[in-house]
């Protein structure tokens, strides 16, 4: 295969099954959203985005993201030529930083003590004084379901007969709301199944409920579970499917193969689930899970 | 009893308090009872027969808005967990 572009290579990511780790008599799947070009699924909501955007001569990209979105944000906007402002708190990791300003992005600090949510609030502030910039805003941009709906859902169904179930972990919301809406097209019957992270300890900036936020493009109705899964679930889970499958997968993909493995075993024998890894375990060598020491989880989330 | 457990934005709604504890067969009724026994806790979580809408409430780690909501059981033996609604995703 040969690419006249990198972008051209975003999306079509392989199935693999997962046969050590299905429960008897069930079929798992991983779709491996880490051999995206920068590393994860947010390649497919980058380009969506930058595409919809359809910036004019002079306007740029601004984003808070301290992420996987931030990275792959980058990689398009360098190939297509657009500048990129990426909004972080002040006290993202250096490794964060430091990847994003080797793409090629500006970086602007946020207050630290007012986490994601101070980030966002002052990417509004920069896009309402200064026309120039562009907020895409990966929480309500349809560009991003839209992105899971016409790729990652739609590579699924085209290779897979039959299945019982996709598990996704929730974040936008994105990937549940359109591969979940694309597979329920092709398999009524099939399952939409969140993963959901429990929050870290304290959370950021998080001082009142009112604080709280559902992203627009989430439809909680539009799912037929939300599991909670720990920290010390999702490690324990990563660790299995490094240690039985030998795929080094991130964090949220172990809350996600924890979810799915519980999932095939409530389902009938001959069940199919297909489960969707975010991102490779690259980027989080330096969490101390992989190290194999217990970790308590009420210092973690409580 | 069924232990609640309270984050950490609602523990001064709870007396500093990390767990309750509250009566009910089914998620309603553990609100109705917090409302009773911790009125500041149950008012912040549950209003005019609803869940607010930025606090998930979960039985046994599943929301219980995508099982029966105010009517999934609730054991002894269950925990309710609850948080405040959180975007990911970065």
């Amino acid at each position: 295969m040969v690419a006249s572009s990198l972008l051209d290579l975003i999306g079509g990511t392989p199935l693999v099954e997962l046969g050590r780790l299905s429960p008897p008599g069930r079929t798992l799947y991983a779709k491996l959203e880490g051999q995206n070009p920068t590393g994860s699924i947010k390649d497919r909501v980058a380009l969506a985005m930058v595409e919809a955007a359809d910036l004019e001569p002079g306007q740029e990209l601004l984003e808070p993201t301290s992420g996987n979105t931030g990275i792959s944000l980058a990689l398009v906007a360098k190939l297509k030529g657009y500048k990129l402002t990426c909004v972080m708190p002040a006290n993202a990791t250096p490794e964060r930083r430091a990847i994003l300003e080797l793409y090629g992005a500006t970086i602007v600090d946020s207050p630290a003590e007012q986490g994601s949510n101070g980030a966002v609030a002052l990417a509004q502030e920069i896009a309402a004084r200064d026309d120039r910039f562009v907020m895409l805003f990966q929480y309500a941009n349809e560009a991003n379901p839209r992105a899971h709906y016409e790729g990652t859902g739609a590579e699924i169904v085209s290779e897979l007969p039959h299945m019982d179930a996709l598990v996704a972990g929730l974040g936008t919301g994105g990937t549940l709301m359109g591969a979940g809406a694309r597979v329920r097209d092709a398999y009524p019957n099939a399952l939409v199944v969140a993963a959901e992270p429990l929050p870290g300890d304290p959370v950021m900036g998080l001082r009142s409920l009112e604080d709280g936020y559902v992203p627009p493009i989430l439809d909680v109705s539009a799912l037929d579970r939300k599991l909670l899964v720990s920290n010390a679930e999702a490690a324990a889970a990563a660790r299995v499917l490094l240690d039985r499958e030998g795929l080094f997968a991130g964090v949220s993909s172990g809350a996600v193969v924890h979810v799915a493995r519980r999932i095939a075993e409530e389902l009938p024998d001959g069940a199919v689930v297909v489960a969707i890894l975010a991102d490779g375990g690259w980027k989080y060598l330096s969490a101390e899970f992989w190290s194999g020491e217990e970790i308590d989880e009420a210092v973690l989330w409580w | 009893m069924t232990v609640v457990r309270v984050p950490p934005v609602l523990r001064s709604e709870a007396g500093g308090a990390r767990e309750v504890v509250a009566e009910g067969a089914t998620v309603r009724e553990v609100m109705e009872d917090l409302r009773r026994t911790l009125p500041a806790l149950g008012e912040r979580v549950y209003e005019a027969g609803e869940l607010r809408p930025f606090v998930n409430v979960y039985v046994d780690g599943e929301d219980v808005r995508t099982r029966s909501g105010l009517d999934t059981p609730v054991s002894t033996t269950s925990t309710v967990i609850l948080l405040p609604a959180m975007a990911g995703g970065r």
